[in-house]
């Protein structure tokens, strides 16, 4: 009789918690439909302030998804030949690559901004153009394209596969879209809406970065906390959420490596067999 | 290109050793090995004896140390890489695409050969046809038995009508039935494609049933090759006979016409020489008799009934024991006093 109690008190704590994280969340995106923040909701309801989001803040929208699909263009084009390259090759320099490649997640984003500036910022064009924020997400996504395709790499025999391919006469680019890409087809998608979704959300970098042309919609958050309305930064964290949350929904359907799928099944059916089995 | 495809291609290794590890780990030891068109030889030792190595450099996946070379019929291919020696290989873990289904696994070596859509068609349908697999063409990989993964890897391999098929520990990763029936199923498709074919493993029943010829490997070196019958009646080193079936030992020194034993004596009707020899022969080449006038005497130390033949576990003739097999209905106690012979004509001498 103590399981019930000890469920239902477990439950509690996991509701407070939740609720702890969640309600700012919500209060937040109330405020941002809110007519006057300071009556409450009896103020009224209105999209007044999301409209005005749209307005001043249309471009910074645009800009985020922009640099995002670029950086997910980039981070594909280098991450996956690098994962691939990286799972081929077993020696210590390979390892140390792999290492070396996670240190901008080390970093603090700030640093890193620096270091930019400090390196390309005499490049007037280049500086005041997004691709220097382009940049700067490419350093800071790729490690998470890497790894993923990484992981789905190394939890597939693909170096047989690919003999396997060969011995049939496909040529190295035959087998490396024929077979080695599809086979990581899984590790691709989740570190894809990874990228997309920390392209999209990235502050420390990007804040170091902007000019006041190239703003993105997280520094543009910033600013609008700082400049605007109480209810305009909220209706604008309204649309923020609505962008990134069928992102991090992809992420929580595809993050799993999805690439074990096959083998849990085949699991799950001798495991019923031998239930069967049992039963009789 | 040479050999046509009724005769198969011969396949030639000259002086072919292979190392690894920037020279720590010499996996294979000079091998000249001459295979003939339409030959099947098998490759057979224990773990880590080189099998693998040896079937890689055939096909071109490992390059032999400078110095070796491969020859398809009369073509140099020691540089050519895998997918240019029109090869077909079965892996051992099949090595099947997971993101197909069974007939584009099939199909994907015509497809690579960018062969028209129609014959690549007809001949996926040909192939599963004979394949029997008529009910399984669209499933996933994941979901085929073991057994079923083999034969995809098998048509998979045949349909391109490669030059020369090669085959690594194919069953090995089956229950024992299913080898049985699938080493008859390779057998007969093997004598019906007369293709040259490498065959690898480590079982030496497959290993008898399937070779024209056995290639018996030990540490990276070539032990005997020869055809069944030879290699198992004729071993030329105790290596080989005793990796081959199981076989008795006995010390002995050679004088005359006979090598005297512990237990009594062998006759040696060949004999050339005197002095210390060993003297090898399998346990169902042993004749019982009565003990008064049999060559050769022990002790009964356990016997093994079964069904078809007794098992007999004999002491008292050196310090390892002897195993003799016997169809007759008599029944054996341990402790019992047994005499035999040995039929002159099966044993192997090896001297010392
Ligand atoms: N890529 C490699 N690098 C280093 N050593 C290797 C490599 N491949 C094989 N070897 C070594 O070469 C030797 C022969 O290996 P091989 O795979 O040919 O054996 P095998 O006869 O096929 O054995 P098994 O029956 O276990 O498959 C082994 O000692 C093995 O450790
Ligand atoms: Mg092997």
């Amino acid at each position: 009789m103590r399981r019930p109690w000890l469920f239902y008190s477990q439950l509690a704590f996991t509701l407070c918690v939740c609720a702890f994280l969640i309600v700012p969340v919500i209060m937040s995106m109330m405020a941002g439909v809110t007519e006057n923040y300071f009556y409450g909701i009896k103020s009224g309801i209105t999209l007044r302030w999301i409209y005005e989001v749209l307005d001043i803040y249309l471009d910074t929208i645009y800009l985020s998804l922009m640099i995002a699909v670029a950086c997910l263009a980039v981070t594909l084009i280098l991450g996956v030949p690098t994962a691939y390259v990286l799972a081929k090759k077993s020696g210590r320099l390979a390892r140390m690559f792999e290492e070396f490649l996670v240190l901008p997640v080390a970093i603090p984003g700030l640093a890193i901004a620096l270091a930019l500036i400090i390196t390309y910022g005499g490049f007037r064009d280049f500086r005041s153009s997004w691709g220097f924020i382009l940049v700067g997400h490419v350093l800071y996504t790729l490690p998470f394209m890497v790894r993923s395709v990484l992981a789905v790499l190394s939890s597939i025999d693909f170096k047989t596969l690919e003999e396997g391919a060969a011995s049939l006469g496909a040529s190295f680019w035959q087998r490396f879209f024929g077979v080695i890409l599809p086979n990581c087809r899984s590790g691709i998608l989740a570190g894809s809406l990874m990228v997309v979704t920390l392209s999209v959300g990235e502050f420390n970098l990007t804040w170091m970065l902007h000019t006041p042309l190239t703003k993105t919609l997280p520094v543009g958050l910033a600013d609008s906390y700082a400049s605007m309305r109480l209810e305009v930064g909220s209706a604008y964290t309204l649309v923020f959420l609505i962008m990134i949350m069928p992102l991090l929904a992809g992420l929580q359907m595809f993050g799993t490596p999805k690439d074990r799928k096959p083998e849990a099944q085949s699991d799950d059916m001798t495991g019923k067999t031998s239930l069967k089995e049992k039963n009789l | 290109m040479s050999g046509s495809r009724d005769h198969g291609t011969a396949i030639k290794l000259l002086s072919c050793a292979k190392t690894f590890g920037g020279g720590t780990v010499r996996a294979l030891e000079s091998l000249d090995l001459e295979i003939t068109g339409g030959e099947t030889v098998v490759l057979l030792g224990p773990s880590g004896c080189g099998k693998t190595t040896t079937l890689r450099i055939v096909a071109g996946l490992e390059e032999p140390d400078p110095g070796g070379r491969v020859f398809f019929g009369d073509d140099d291919v020691t540089r050519l890489p895998i997918e240019k020696r029109n090869i077909g290989m079965v892996f051992q873990s099949y090595a099947l695409f997971p993101n197909m289904n069974v007939r584009e696994n099939i199909a994907y070596g015509l497809k690579v050969r960018k062969m028209p859509k129609v014959e690549i068609d007809r001949r996926v349908g040909e192939m599963v046809e004979m394949m029997h697999m008529g009910e399984l063409e669209f499933r996933r990989i994941d979901q085929l038995s073991g057994g079923q993964r083999q034969r995809v890897a098998l048509a998979r391999a045949i349909v391109v009508r490669p030059r020369v098929l090669l085959l690594d520990e194919p069953l090995t990763a089956l229950d024992a039935i299913l080898r049985t029936r699938l080493r008859v199923e390779i057998d007969e498709l093997l004598r019906r494609l007369g293709i040259t074919a490498v065959y690898v493993t480590h079982d030496q029943g497959e290993a008898m049933s399937l070779g024209d010829r056995i290639v018996v490997m030990s540490n990276g070196k070539v032990e005997q090759i020869g055809t069944p019958r030879d290699i198992y009646y004729k071993p030329n080193s105790e290596f080989v006979a005793e990796f081959i079936g199981s076989i008795n030992r006995l010390h002995g020194i050679a004088c005359g016409d006979h090598v005297e034993v512990a237990g009594g004596t062998v006759p040696w009707l060949l004999n050339q020489s005197s002095g210390k020899v060993e003297i090898l022969f399998r346990p169902e080449n042993v004749g019982i008799c009565d003990v008064s006038v049999a060559q050769l005497k022990g002790k009964v130390v356990t016997s093994f009934f079964q069904g078809d033949r007794t098992r007999l576990i004999v002491g008292g003739l050196g310090e390892r024991d002897i195993v003799i097999e016997t169809t007759d209905r008599t029944e054996y106690i341990s402790g019992q006093d047994i005499g035999f012979q040995v039929d002159p004509d099966s044993i192997i001498v090896l001297e010392k």
